[in-house]
C-alpha cells in the first residue's frame, strides 16, 4: 500500500525525490480518514519554505486539515487538476492526486523521513491510540 | 370560465389513507416560485392630490424583470411553515456539544423589551441614557466578581471576535515591553477558533498535544515555552469537557518566561460561580453571553464575547469603557490612548445585556447552581450512554462527554449516520466530528436546563440507535427518514456550490450556467 520509494512524515504526507525535485502528497490512510475531499488550498509557484512549515489545507465534510511541508524548497508546481477535482486525492492519493512539486534545498531533510515500513508500524500505533 | 391551478405539483395528488395516516413531510416552495404576475401584498388608497413626481425620470427604475409578486397572505404562510419545519431549543433537546444550548428564559425577553432599553437610541447623549450605560456597568462589574479579574469590556459581538480582542490586549502589553513576541501556543483540545484568533493577531500558532488523559502535557509545554510565546490559549475545560486540573502549574510555566495565559471561556457554563479564573493565574477570559448566561443563540442571536482582563491588561481594553464618575453619574471614556480601539459599533450587542444580568440576577447567589447542574446532566448522559458507546477518556466529564463511534464503526456506522437517526426520534444531533482528538466524535451537552426525564427520552433514543446499529445498520445508514429533506449529498453541495437562485435555471459559483 505504501510504496518503498517514498518517504511518510507523522503527519501523514508523502515525498518521492527525483534529482532535485521533491513529489509530495497525502497518504492513502490520509485521505481515508479525511473522507471525501472537497477543498485543497495550495502555495503559490515560487514560495519558498522550510521543512516543517504549513503550506496549504485540505478540506473534506468532517474537517479541514492543515499541510505541512516534509522538507524544504521552492515550490515549481501545483497540482491544479487536484484543485479542481479535489477527489482526484481520495482517488489516487499516491499518484494522479500529488499536491505540490518543489526544488529541494537540501539532501539530508529527506533521510530524517520515515520508510514506508516504519510509517506502517506509526500508523497501526496511531490506530491503536484511537 | 377555467381556472388554472398553479404549483400542482404540491397537492395535486390526494393523498390515500395511508398517506393521511403516516403522511409525506411536504416541500416548501421557495418564496420566489410563489410569484404570480399582478399579485400584490399592498393596497393604497387612490392619489387625491396632484401627481408631481420629485425624482427625476431618468432616475426612476421601471419594470424589474422577474421581480416576486406575492400576495401577504401567501408570505405569512410560507414563514410559518418554514418555521415549522426548523428546530429549535423551544421545541425539544439541543445537545449539540460545546455550543451550550440552555433553555432561553422568557423573564430575560420581558426585561429585554423595556421600552427604556429596547427603545433606547445608541446616539442619545449621556445625561438621558444613565439607565442603560448603568445596566452595561452592572453587568461588568458582575463578571468581574464572577471571573475574579479587574477590568470587563462587553464590547465584543460574539466568542471569536473576545478572542481577537484579548489576543491584541495581550500583543499590546508586549509591544509597551518592547517585543510582542511571535508565537501563540494553542493545545490540540482548544477551540477551532483559537488558532484563527491567534492568526488575526498576527502571530504563528504552536499545536500543543494532549497527553493520554485528554488534558494539557506539562512537559510539551515546559518545552514549547520559550521567550518567543506570547500567551497560551487553554479552553477550560477544554473540548473533552475535560477540566485542566494543574492550571496552577501551567500559568507558573507560562508567567515564569513573561507569556499570558488567556483562558477560552465558552465552557465557563461548567464552572460559573464555583470557581473564579482570575485565582487560577488567568490573565484575560472571554465569555460568551449567548452560552453560560443563557441568550438567545443562533439564528436568534446576536451573540455577545465579553473579556475579562487584570489590570496589567486594563489599559489596553477596547474603547470606550463605560465608567462610573464620582458624584454616581455613568459616562463613556474614550481618552484612553493605548486602547486596542473600538472594535463594534455604539456599546455592543446591548439586548444580550439585558438578558444576561436578568439571568444573573435571577440566580443571584446560588449562580452556582448552574454549573453543579450542567456537570450533572452531563454525567447522567455519560453514566446512561457508557456501555452503549465508547469513551476514549477516562477523566471525569464537566459540563459535557465527548463519545466515539469506534462500536458501531465495526459494523459501517458512523457518527454523521447516528446524529442523523437522532433527529428521526426528534432530538437535534449532538457536534460530530470535534474535537479532531477524538476519532468519531460525538459531543453532547445537555446543559443545565434538560429536566432529567428529557435526559431520559435522550439516552434512550440513543440506546434504541446504538440497538439498530447491531441488528440492521441500514435504518441508521439511510437516516433521516422523517425529516422534510432526507439525506442530503454534503459532498456534492461542497464541491459544487451553488450560491445564487435564479427563476430561468441554476446558477453555479462562478457564475457558468449549468446545463
Amino acid at each position: 500500500m505504501n510504496p518503498d520509494e517514498l518517504h511518510y512524515t507523522q503527519s501523514h504526507e508523502w515525498v518521492r525525490i527525483d534529482g532535485d525535485i521533491g513529489t509530495i502528497g497525502i497518504t492513502d490512510h490520509a485521505q481515508k480518514e479525511l473522507g471525501e475531499i472537497v477543498y485543497l488550498e495550495l502555495p503559490e509557484v515560487g514560495h519558498v519554505y522550510n521543512a516543517d512549515e504549513e503550506f496549504g489545507t485540505v478540506e473534506s465534510v468532517k474537517a479541514v486539515s492543515e499541510l505541512f511541508i516534509p522538507i524544504s524548497g521552492e515550490i515549481v508546481e501545483i497540482n491544479r487538476s487536484a484543485v479542481a477535482e479535489p477527489g482526484i486525492v481520495n482517488d489516487d492519493p499516491l499518484g494522479d492526486g500529488w499536491l505540490i512539486k518543489l526544488k529541494v534545498t537540501t539532501d539530508d531533510e529527506v533521510r530524517k523521513l520515515m520508510s514506508a515500513e516504519q510509517y506502517a508500524e506509526y500508523v497501526q500505533a496511531e490506530e491503536k491510540e484511537k | 370560465m377555467s381556472v388554472e391551478i398553479e404549483n400542482d405539483r404540491e397537492t395535486a395528488t390526494p393523498p390515500t389513507l395511508g398517506d393521511r395516516l403516516h403522511p409525506e413531510p411536504r416541500h416548501e416552495l421557495l418564496v420566489f416560485e410563489r410569484s404570480g404576475a399582478g399579485k400584490v401584498g399592498y393596497s393604497l388608497p387612490p392619489l387625491d392630490v396632484p401627481d408631481v413626481s420629485a425624482i427625476p425620470a431618468g432616475l426612476l427604475r421601471g419594470e424589474i424583470e422577474g421581480e416576486t409578486e406575492i400576495t401577504e397572505v401567501e408570505v405569512a404562510r410560507h414563514f410559518t411553515r418554514l418555521s415549522r419545519l426548523n428546530f429549535s431549543i423551544d421545541e425539544n433537546t439541543y445537545p449539540l456539544g460545546s455550543c451550550t444550548m440552555k433553555h432561553n428564559p422568557r423573564t430575560n425577553e420581558e426585561m429585554a423589551r423595556l421600552p427604556g432599553f429596547a427603545a433606547s437610541h445608541p446616539l442619545a447623549p449621556e445625561e438621558v441614557s444613565a439607565g442603560t450605560l448603568e445596566l452595561a456597568w452592572r453587568l461588568e462589574q458582575v463578571l468581574k466578581e464572577l471571573t475574579g479579574l479587574a477590568r470587563v469590556t462587553l464590547q465584543p459581538a460574539a466568542g471569536a471576535q473576545g478572542e481577537l480582542a484579548g489576543i491584541l490586549m495581550v500583543r499590546a502589553a508586549l509591544e509597551k515591553e518592547g517585543n510582542p513576541r511571535t508565537t501563540v501556543l494553542i493545545p490540540d483540545s482548544a477551540h477551532g477558533t483559537n488558532p484563527a484568533s491567534a492568526h488575526f493577531a498576527g502571530y504563528k500558532v504552536r499545536e500543543l498535544k494532549s497527553n493520554a488523559r485528554g488534558t494539557l502535557d506539562l512537559d510539551v509545554l515546559e518545552g514549547a515555552m520559550t521567550s518567543d510565546v506570547a500567551a497560551l490559549m487553554l479552553t477550560v475545560p477544554n473540548t473533552l469537557g475535560i477540566f485542566e486540573d494543574r492550571i496552577l502549574e501551567i500559568a507558573r510555566i507560562v508567567h515564569a518566561k513573561g507569556g499570558y495565559l488567556y483562558c477560552d471561556g465558552a465552557n465557563f457554563n461548567s464552572f460559573v460561580g464555583i470557581a473564579r479564573p482570575g485565582a487560577m493565574g488567568i490573565d484575560v477570559m472571554h465569555m460568551n453571553l449567548h452560552k453560560t448566561f443563557s441568550t438567545p443563540h443562533g439564528g436568534g442571536g446576536p451573540g455577545s464575547g465579553p473579556v475579562a482582563v487584570t489590570t496589567k491588561l486594563a489599559p489596553h481594553l477596547p474603547r470606550p469603557t463605560i465608567e462610573r464618575r464620582e458624584d454616581g453619574s455613568f459616562g463613556l471614556d474614550f481618552d484612553r490612548p493605548e486602547s486596542i480601539g473600538r472594535l463594534r459599533t455604539f456599546l455592543g450587542n446591548y439586548g444580550m445585556f439585558v438578558r444576561a444580568l436578568a439571568y444573573i440576577s435571577s440566580y443571584g447567589n446560588r449562580i452556582g447552581e448552574v454549573a453543579r447542574g450542567a456537570v450533572l446532566n452531563a454525567n447522567y448522559i455519560r453514566a446512561g450512554l457508557a456501555a452503549h458507546y465508547h469513551l476514549k477518556y477516562d477523566a471525569p466529564s464537566m459540563h459535557e462527554v465527548v463519545f466515539s463511534d469506534k462500536r458501531q464503526a465495526e459494523k459501517g456506522v458512523h457518527n454523521g449516520d447516528i446524529g442523523k437517526r437522532l433527529m428521526d426520534y426528534g432530538f437535534h444531533p449532538p457536534t460530530i466530528s470535534f474535537p479532531l482528538i477524538v476519532h468519531g466524535a460525538l459531543m453532547i451537552e445537555p446543559t443545565e436546563t434538560e429536566s432529567r426525564s428529557g435526559l431520559d427520552a435522550f439516552i434512550a433514543a440513543m440506546r434504541a440507535i446504538a440497538r439498530e446499529v447491531e441488528e440492521d445498520p441500514s435504518i441508521v445508514l439511510n437516516a433521516p427518514h422523517t425529516t422534510p429533506v432526507k439525506r442530503v449529498d454534503e459532498v456534492g453541495a461542497a464541491r459544487n456550490l451553488i450560491l445564487r437562485w435564479k427563476p430561468d435555471g441554476r446558477e453555479t459559483a462562478d457564475g457558468k450556467r449549468e446545463t
